[in-house]
């Protein structure tokens, strides 16, 4: 028992010092279509530089055959008097070839078009992988909730607005929403999918190189559809098992007096109204599950880095942080903010 | 046909006081209340009409946001546990016109964070005191109490009862009701 | 179909009943004048039924909702110009985004294009008046109480939030308390009658009152663009009528329509939304499309080549755009086979405008163009529209839009279809039109300042959300983080949209500067070949002192000698027109046009009364459908003259 605590506490240490500069550069352009991590953004990739290519073509030829008639019709001496409002004849005959050749062209293009798109389309449909982890996300205003089903109860996983998966394993997501319709979308896994109240939903995903990819919510969903991101964390599955290990079972037991006070704080207070810390009284369901909040990277959706100065602006002033959402501020004295952030800050 | 510039004014200034008020959507509250109510407030034992004037009144009375957040918030804290979507079980039902402990928002506001006797817990220093009020502005909608304009309708899940807008304009009983009395 | 040859005079015709006696032409100007003659002051003003100044007020009403509108995508761009802003926050951004919309497409698009084809079409086919002179200035008055209505709204903080396509359950009772969405659907309401109104007018007005001798295929294509574009309104807007109203009853009166838990469905609303929504793109941008080509015609002094081509690419546009709602919703459960057939619909609608474009360019290729404010708009819809054309393309793709879909990619796309395919072929008419309005000739030199700084600042603020969009900046966002590397761009496109601005102010400038002293424009400045350039610019109360006689597809132009045959022996002491058929126009009857009224407005007064007092109280349903009852009564009141209507004597040829 001691030996798997201080193995996980090691993982946990290592993840941390290996991970801290990930969360660094975890912003910087980690949510784009251009920069595909996996078999679904890729295709749809190459498909964007495909169609791309072909819309300049088509583009740079219209323009140019536009231009063209615009200098030759300014530049060419006049026609014959009896010709002034109608076309020439012998004009028509061209202008009608012209017309034909243009739209059989688009007729053409577009039918290319349709077998590139639909061949990919299907492509990125078929789940990319055997057995496919299964995480079942729901959408709140304005947060994710995020489970991994075990078949034995006490080994799911609950957490929030960050998920982490094996690199090269396909990814099955299970979706549904309790209040609007929100939209799971991690540009550089895949393209979005509603989830919509009184519907499931289904995607799947694969990274297929390790690192920490920014989401967001892509359907319009209330005040703080802004600010409802989350973090898909790609690792080996090494590390990945030891972090879902590390992620079951109760909340660690504060260690000192300061975390005993904080956590008194936590269960006596309004936090626990909302919030629930596993292995404590604290069962609210309203927010975000805080049994592991110190191993996130970022708390309120994905809107600051977790440090205990945010967390301490997010306890006692959420609302200017992230206006309209549904943590009210709170009043505390400052030893017990100490206290709180103290136990906060222990839940690994 | 002429108009006097003042009336239209006046007319135009009424309807964005009143507009205003009740759409307004207040996030971010002053401390005070958002402070989580801990301060003593002490009342007599003694149930019925006679209650306690906090002196305090209702910052989100006329507010149809406050309302629905307090709809969610009555939802979210169970208070459907006891008082069963305002139908009344274990507590009393709220959606007809007896008041046991008043029906002033002061009255309901003292209920929530103090508690009554017979099994209503006190909410003190659990909700902020802006929540509570949000509450209280909930619950006198459910008594058809709050103009029509500002209370929810029906909402996205299975309908139990008839909606708060659907509900006649309260006119809550002074009558006395023992808490002993009150169904079970 | 008719001839060509030169249609009779009543004089040809046995034994005509001398109803008047025949007057000189100064006569008739004289008793036109005085019998269309409306009430003078503000009075008359509210009474009018004369189709021009119902049509100039609706243009200018629009032009003011554009300026709204345009405002509110200023403080939007002012907001997104810094990664954490402050300036809006996001309770008053999500009301701006939704007005911005909403006014746009509302108040701005669709009503602009109705109104320049009430303008217009009546003097393009040389008639008096629109069918139904009274039922149009219902239309306009229900028009401006949904604008008054959502911008009172929105200045009392009551300004709808949940977006212009007000998506359940966000929309819904649960989600949007107060009186914020009803707002909206009752917005819609008044706006949806009153579109109603302008398509029924457009369509009876081209079937029965055209000139004698304007078949079917000599209808100018702009004319004809409108009765498309009408009819695609008559199709379509029951789709919003129903689910705007059901997204009313639900959040009014607890009905279930939207909600999963009783039996409803929240994707109920997605579809039928879109379904009116996307024939709505279309009815904004195919009543541009005819101006295109009357400015083409007019500024290369050239007929369009490929008339029939044009005229069924615009009837497949419009059956076509029926058939696409669904890839505005690729992301939603749908099943592949069925998503598959919307991008091949979604695909195929292309054709048909690369058909029309392929013929314009054909036309200008064996034209004079004339390089004229108004044409060079219409080079700047060739060069902006194909852009939103081609992109508009990739994401029919069903696996390129799940990349793209509600990020700032499909900003860029819309506004380039919509600003390039809709808002440049505007300009492009106003430029040419407004002589006809006014009398007088926009500035050019002004008029290239207002093009170019209009076609550089379009390009720097929307071509840079491409690229934002595949960088993952999502749509409908109020605030971002400075680490998505977002700032930049942004800033530029908010650099553009203050381009668009002075664009805009210079527009107005023009506009003013032209109306006090603008060099008089004469009939036909531009010799363009459309019968509105047959009468006096500004055109008189009654439009042509007599009906004319059309001879060919371009009448000015066709005219032998230069001299239109025109239809005499109409009475003049009355509002009288000629009812033709719908084939061939052939003259059938002649047609009394309504007098000017109070009745539209009071109508509008009590119907609009009881949509906007519904918000409140059913009570409004009930009191105002019967004063409204009451005024209809009075509407329908029958008044029959001893010869109304009578027979108009007529040989075929």
């Amino acid at each position: 028992m001691t030996a798997s605590r201080s193995r996980v506490h090691h993982v946990t240490r290592r993840c941390a010092v290996r991970l801290a500069p990930l969360a660094l550069v975890a912003c910087t352009g980690f949510q784009s279509a251009l920069d595909p991590k996996g078999p679904r953004a890729e295709a749809v990739a190459r498909l964007h530089w495909t169609l791309t290519a072909i819309a300049t073509v088509v583009y740079v030829v219209v323009i140019g055959v536009l231009l063209f008639a615009l200098w030759r019709a300014h530049t060419r001496t006049p026609v014959a008097e009896e010709h002034a409002y109608h076309e020439n004849p012998d004009h028509a005959a061209v202008m009608k070839r012209g017309v034909i050749i243009g739209a059989v062209a688009t007729t053409v293009i577009l039918a290319t078009f349709l077998v590139v798109s639909v061949s990919t389309g299907s492509t990125v449909a078929k789940v990319g992988g055997d057995k496919p982890l299964r995480i079942d996300v729901v959408g709140h205003q304005w947060w994710w909730e995020v489970t991994y089903r075990d078949p034995i109860p006490q080994n799911e996983v609950k957490t929030a607005n960050e998920i982490h998966v094996p690199v090269g394993r396909a990814v099955l997501i299970k979706m549904s929403s309790s209040d609007v319709i929100h939209s799971f979308w991690a540009p550089n896994l895949s393209g979005k999918k509603d989830l919509i109240p009184g519907h499931e939903t289904i995607t799947w995903f694969r990274a297929d190189a390790a690192g920490v990819y920014r989401g967001q919510c892509a359907e319009f969903c209330g005040h703080q559809h802004a600010q409802m991101a989350f973090f898909v964390v790609a690792e080996s599955r090494l590390d990945f098992e030891h972090w879902l290990d590390q992620q079951r079972g109760e909340a660690k037991r504060p260690a000192d007096s300061l975390q005993q006070a904080g956590e008194r704080v936590f269960l006596s207070g309004p936090c626990a109204m909302c919030h629930t810390i596993a292995g404590t009284g604290a069962g609210g369901n309203i927010g975000p599950d805080l049994t592991h909040l110190a191993s996130r990277r970022t708390i309120a959706a994905g809107t600051l880095p977790l440090t205990t100065g945010n967390l301490a602006g997010w306890i006692l002033d959420p609302q200017t942080i992230k206006p309209g959402v549904k943590m009210p501020p709170t009043q505390i004295d400052p030893q017990s903010l100490q206290a709180l952030l103290a136990y906060l800050g222990s839940l690994k | 046909m002429k108009l006097r510039p003042q009336i239209v004014l006046f007319v135009v200034i009424a309807l964005t006081l009143v507009a205003c008020k009740r759409e307004q959507r207040r996030f971010r509250e002053t401390p005070p209340a958002a402070t989580a109510s801990n301060a003593i407030l002490m009342s007599t034992l003694q149930p019925g009409p006679a209650v306690v004037e906090t002196g305090m009144r209702n910052p989100y009375e006329d507010n149809a946001y406050a309302v629905s957040e307090g709809k969610r918030l009555f939802d979210q804290m169970n208070c459907s546990g006891c008082h069963s979507h305002g139908g009344g079980g274990i507590g009393p039902p709220l959606t007809d016109d007896e008041w046991i402990y008043g029906s002033d928002p002061q009255n309901i506001f003292s209920t929530i964070v103090e508690g009554r006797p017979n099994g209503m817990p006190a909410f003190r220093g659990k909700i902020p005191n802006y929540q509570v009020w949000q509450l209280v502005g909930y619950v006198r909608a459910l008594g058809g109490l709050q103009g029509k304009a500002i209370r929810t309708t029906r909402d996205d899940h299975m309908m139990f009862k008839e909606s708060e807008q659907a509900r006649d304009k309260g006119h809550p009983s002074p009558t006395f009701v023992p808490p002993t009395s009150v169904k079970q | 179909m008719a001839h060509s040859q030169a249609l009779p005079m009543r004089d040809d015709v046995p034994e005509p009943p001398p109803l008047i006696p025949v007057d000189t032409e100064n006569d008739v100007r004289a008793k036109l004048s005085a019998s269309w003659k409306e009430n003078s002051g503000f009075y008359g003003w509210l009474t009018s039924t004369n189709h021009k100044s119902i049509a100039k007020r609706y243009v200018v009403t629009a032009i003011i909702f554009l300026i709204l509108g345009g405002i509110e995508a200023a403080m939007m761009r002012a907001q997104l110009s810094r990664p954490e802003n402050r300036f809006i926050g996001p309770d008053l951004y999500n009301q701006i985004f939704t007005m911005h919309g909403s006014t746009m497409m509302f108040l701005f698009a669709v009503p602009v294009m109705e109104a320049v084809g009430l303008y217009l079409v009546p003097l393009m086919i040389g008639t008096r008046n629109v069918a139904f002179p009274r039922l149009n200035a219902l239309g306009y008055w229900m028009y401006l109480g949904g604008g008054v209505l959502l911008y009172a709204a929105f200045f009392m903080n009551t300004g709808p939030d949940a977006g212009w396509f007000s998506y359940v359950p966000l929309a819904g009772p649960q989600y949007s308390p107060g009186k914020r969405v009803d707002i909206w659907a009752q917005m819609i309401t008044f706006t949806e009658i009153a579109a109603l109104i302008g398509a029924v007018e457009i369509v009876t007005t081209v079937f029965k009152l055209r000139a004698p001798g304007m078949s079917l295929n000599r209808i100018p294509l702009f004319v004809w663009a409108q009765v498309i574009t009408s009819f695609m309104i008559i199709f379509a807007l029951p789709a919003i009528v129903v689910s705007s109203t059901m997204l009313a009853t639900d959040r009014l009166i607890d009905t279930h329509f939207f909600n999963p838990a009783e039996g409803g469905d929240a994707l109920l609303w997605q579809h039928l939304f879109w379904f009116f929504g996307h024939p709505e793109v279309y009815i904004i941008f195919l009543p541009a499309l005819g101006m295109v080509s009357s400015v083409v015609e007019t500024f290369t002094q050239r007929r369009i080549f490929g008339y029939p081509a044009m005229l069924l690419s615009m009837v497949s546009t419009a059956f076509l755009g029926f058939g696409l709602w669904v890839h505005h919703m690729f992301a939603t459960p749908l099943p592949q086979l069925g998503q598959s057939f919307f991008t091949a619909a979604s695909s195929a609608i292309s054709i048909p405008s690369g058909v029309q474009i392929f013929c314009w360019i054909a036309t200008i290729w064996s034209g004079r163009p004339r390089f004229t404010t108004s044409f060079m708009f219409v080079i700047g819809f060739f060069l902006l529209f194909i852009i939103g054309g081609l992109t508009g393309v990739m994401i029919a793709s069903v696996p390129y839009d799940l990349q793209v879909h509600d990020t700032f990619f499909i900003v860029a796309h819309f506004h380039y279809v919509l600003i390039g395919g809709a808002v440049f072929p505007l300009w492009a008419g106003f430029y040419l039109w407004f002589p006809k309005l006014t009398g007088r000739i926009l500035s050019e030199r002004l008029g290239k300042w207002n093009f170019w700084l209009f076609f550089i600042g379009m390009n720097v603020t929307f071509f840079p959300m491409h690229v934002l969009g595949l960088m993952g900046m999502p749509r409908r966002i109020y605030t971002y983080p400075p680490e998505m590397g977002w700032g930049s761009l942004n800033m530029l496109s908010s650099i553009g949209a203050v381009l668009i601005a002075t664009s805009a102010l210079v527009f107005v400038i023009n506009v003013l500067r032209s109306l006090r002293g603008g060099s008089p424009a004469g009939d036909n400045p531009w010799n363009a070949p459309t019968l509105e350039w047959a009468t006096s610019s500004p055109p008189p109360g009654y439009n042509f002192l007599f009906i004319p006689v059309v001879e060919g597809r371009d009448p000015l132009w066709d005219a032998p000698h230069d001299e239109l045959s025109v239809v005499t022996g109409l009475r003049t002491d009355r509002h009288e027109g000629l009812v033709t058929s719908i084939m061939d126009a052939i003259p059938e009857h002649r047609y009394e046009f309504k007098k000017e009224t109070i009745l539209p407005l009071l109508l509008a007064v009590f119907g609009g009364g009881t949509i906007v007092i519904a918000i409140f109280t059913p009570w409004g349903v009930t009191i105002g459908a019967i004063l409204s009852f009451v005024i209809l009564a009075a509407w329908f009141w029958p008044t029959i003259s001893p010869d109304h209507d009578t027979p108009v004597v007529w040989r075929e040829p």
